[in-house]
């Protein structure tokens, strides 16, 4: 646009060159106003990768809620086929136990995604609500509130929920309120962000014109227009959550035994490497391949709905 | 610009003291007298009254309430005493000291290795957009921010240093060879998988400012004025591509410390991780105080410089409008 305005090229400017660029902001505007699902499906229309990566977690998420319906039970020792190798019983062969690597890897996607979003539920409820206040309130309340997002992000985290778990008693609920504790700033900042451009925006004025509670403008107005940058932000926090958990756990101090999340079966799976290198490489693909799926969807959502990217 | 400095520092001390404040109140809210090693009889057989106990309590800062004792340890630490470890009654300090120049080594050498590698790659994917280079860029890049890095750890010590044994899989030095190519050595493993989620995040940064800058008319004039490619990419491109870099360096930082965590105990790297590890499993709480001050002055400072390069490099700021 800039550049057809340029002296240079002024003199080749023609009526519909005014109609296009008159077109493109039109075309910006109601995109912006558009709703989620047209987002999803433009999204998933336009990127065929994102398309398979939402069908391989359809897949891995209904093979965690499927599981107990396996005849297989994931705690029980086959001994005389320990640590074998692949083979039509054994998809992914056993471990030093000659538990069914595969059913394990199942049941563990039951806890790693069930952990995974949990956390971006807490987190991107709790960063939604400060970021949101941040930016609308503004001045010395942003100031504050922006500082303690600051000072979460400059604690090493890891070493931190690793001490409070010396005193709270690990277990699911608790992991996940840890995990959270040290994720939320992002999305606070992302919505803190947004809000900053919200409050600025024609509506929003006029609802404060009319009188609307400041936190009925925050509930009605402001979070409702940014439902998508929120589920970019949710997506690629269950990614983070689920890597997170998985590091934890490999340290030892995620989900207790004998429940087995993708991040324990790593753990338990490294002092037998040298023997079985393919007991570690299975959790770790789970891992990656999912993590990669939310990653890759939250970008391609994020692609959607930016009208900037679309000329 | 001064204005702009002194406000960022300000900023930066008050976050420092709210770390400070969580990171005690955290760790004084765990369990375990740290005074209960000196309780026990040692080799003398010799057990402590409870006057020597008070004494060595008041001694310690471990007497008051909790903000009582924040004090204590806020004006200790001050004045650079972060007291004394409770595992093998060293100063703290003086084993972190001992310890930093492998994490920062670490660290220093994964954040150069991202960088050199990234701004090659942004710059192809970016002048490529969306042909195969850039296809296969971004794909990988997908794959460096969705990779858990000790998983990665754990297969590169697999391949690289059982089956085929090139490199070393743990620790820092070979017991009996002191020389520098033995420590890069060791060195390669850690911090190209340390390296990798933030190369990715660069690339990409790279890659996006690239598609941006290259649209702007400045290229355009360059151009027409005839000057070759590299120049445009290298003298022009990449210097207005590099500014939010140098901003998401300082952001990424906290990455960098939280993985080296992780990295150094999946190759048994001796620097601040492994301390911090070991600290955890001995309930060593000054010990552990320590490391996350320091590990939290390193990033805070790390951003801190990051705001203040960005301050002098975007004209915009250094004229005191923001």
């Amino acid at each position: 646009m800039a550049k057809l305005l340029t002296p240079l090229n002024q003199a080749a400017l023609k009526a519909e060159d005014f109609s296009k660029i008159e077109r493109e902001n039109k075309e910006i505007s109601v995109r912006y106003d558009r709703g989620f699902f047209h987002h999803v499906k433009k999204a998933l229309g336009e990127n065929k990768i994102a398309a398979v990566c939402l069908v391989i977690l359809c897949v891995i998420i209904t093979g965690a809620l499927m599981a107990p319906l396996s005849s297989v039970d994931p705690d029980y020792m086959d001994v005389m086929n320990k640590m074998a190798g692949p083979s039509r019983e054994h998809w992914f062969g056993t471990d030093e136990l000659g538990r069914d690597s595969f059913t394990r890897a199942l049941y563990g996607s039951r806890v790693s995604l069930l952990v995974g979003f949990a956390t971006m539920v807490v987190s991107v409820t709790a960063g939604t609500c400060v970021g949101a206040v941040s930016g609308y309130a503004g001045g010395k309340t942003d100031m504050i509130l922006m500082r303690i997002v600051d000072m979460f992000q400059s604690v090493p985290s890891l070493l931190m929920i690793i001490v409070i778990f010396s005193f709270v008693p690990n277990n699911m609920v608790t992991l996940v309120l840890m995990l959270a504790l040290f994720s939320w700033t992002g999305v606070a900042r992302i919505v803190r962000a947004q809000t900053l451009t919200l409050k600025e925006r024609d509506f929003v004025i006029a609802a404060k014109t009319l009188g609307v509670s400041h936190v009925k403008i925050i509930l009605k107005h402001i979070i409702p227009n940014m439902t998508t940058q929120i589920i970019v932000a949710a997506s690629l926090s269950i990614a983070g959550a689920i890597l997170d958990e998985s590091a934890l756990s490999y340290l030892g101090y995620g989900v207790a035994l004998p429940k087995a999340s993708w991040g324990s079966m790593l753990q338990n799976a490294q002092q037998y490497i040298l023997y079985d290198p393919l007991l570690a490489l299975i959790p770790g693909m789970f891992i990656l391949l999912t993590v990669l799926c939310f990653n890759i969807l939250g970008d391609a959502l994020q692609y959607a709905l930016d009208p900037r990217l679309h000329k | 610009m001064k204005k702009f400095v002194l406000r960022r520092f300000a900023q930066m001390i008050f976050v420092w003291i709210l770390v400070s404040i969580f990171s005690f109140s955290i760790v004084y809210f765990a369990p375990g007298d740290p005074l209960y090693i000196y309780m026990t009889p040692g080799a003398t057989g010799h057990k402590m009254t409870d006057e020597e106990l008070d004494r060595m309590r008041e001694s310690l800062g471990l007497n008051g309430n909790v903000v009582e004792q924040y004090m204590s340890w806020a004006g200790k630490a001050a004045r650079g005493n972060l007291g004394i470890s409770i595992n093998n009654k060293r100063p703290v300090l003086d084993q972190i000291l001992e310890k930093l120049p492998c994490t920062a080594g670490l660290m220093g050498a994964s954040l150069v290795l991202s960088l050199v590698l990234a701004i090659p790659l942004g710059l192809i994917a970016g002048t490529h957009k969306n042909k195969l280079a850039d296809n296969i860029i971004s794909g990988l890049t997908y794959l460096g921010i969705s990779v858990p890095a000790f998983w990665l750890g754990i297969m590169m010590i697999i391949v690289f240093s059982m089956t085929f044994k090139l490199l070393p899989g743990s620790g820092m030095r070979t017991i009996g060879v002191n020389s520098a190519w033995d420590v890069i050595q060791h060195g390669i493993m850690p911090a190209l998988v340390l390296s990798l989620n933030n190369m990715a995040v660069f690339v990409r940064y790279i890659r996006s400012n690239t598609i941006v800058q290259l649209e702007e008319e400045y290229v355009l004039t360059a151009v027409s004025k005839g000057a070759g490619k590299k120049r445009i990419m290298y003298g022009h491109v990449l210097k207005n591509c590099m500014l939010p870099v140098i901003t998401s360096v300082g952001s990424r930082l906290g990455t960098l410390v939280t993985g080296s965590f992780i990295i150094e105990s999946v190759f048994a790297w001796p620097g601040l991780g492994t301390l911090g590890m070991s600290a955890i499993n001995n309930r060593d709480y000054p010990m552990i105080m320590g490391i996350t001050m320091f590990s939290c002055t390193m990033l805070l400072l790390g951003n801190f410089l990051a705001d203040i390069l960005y301050g002098f490099a975007d004209p915009r700021i250094k004229q005191g409008k923001e």
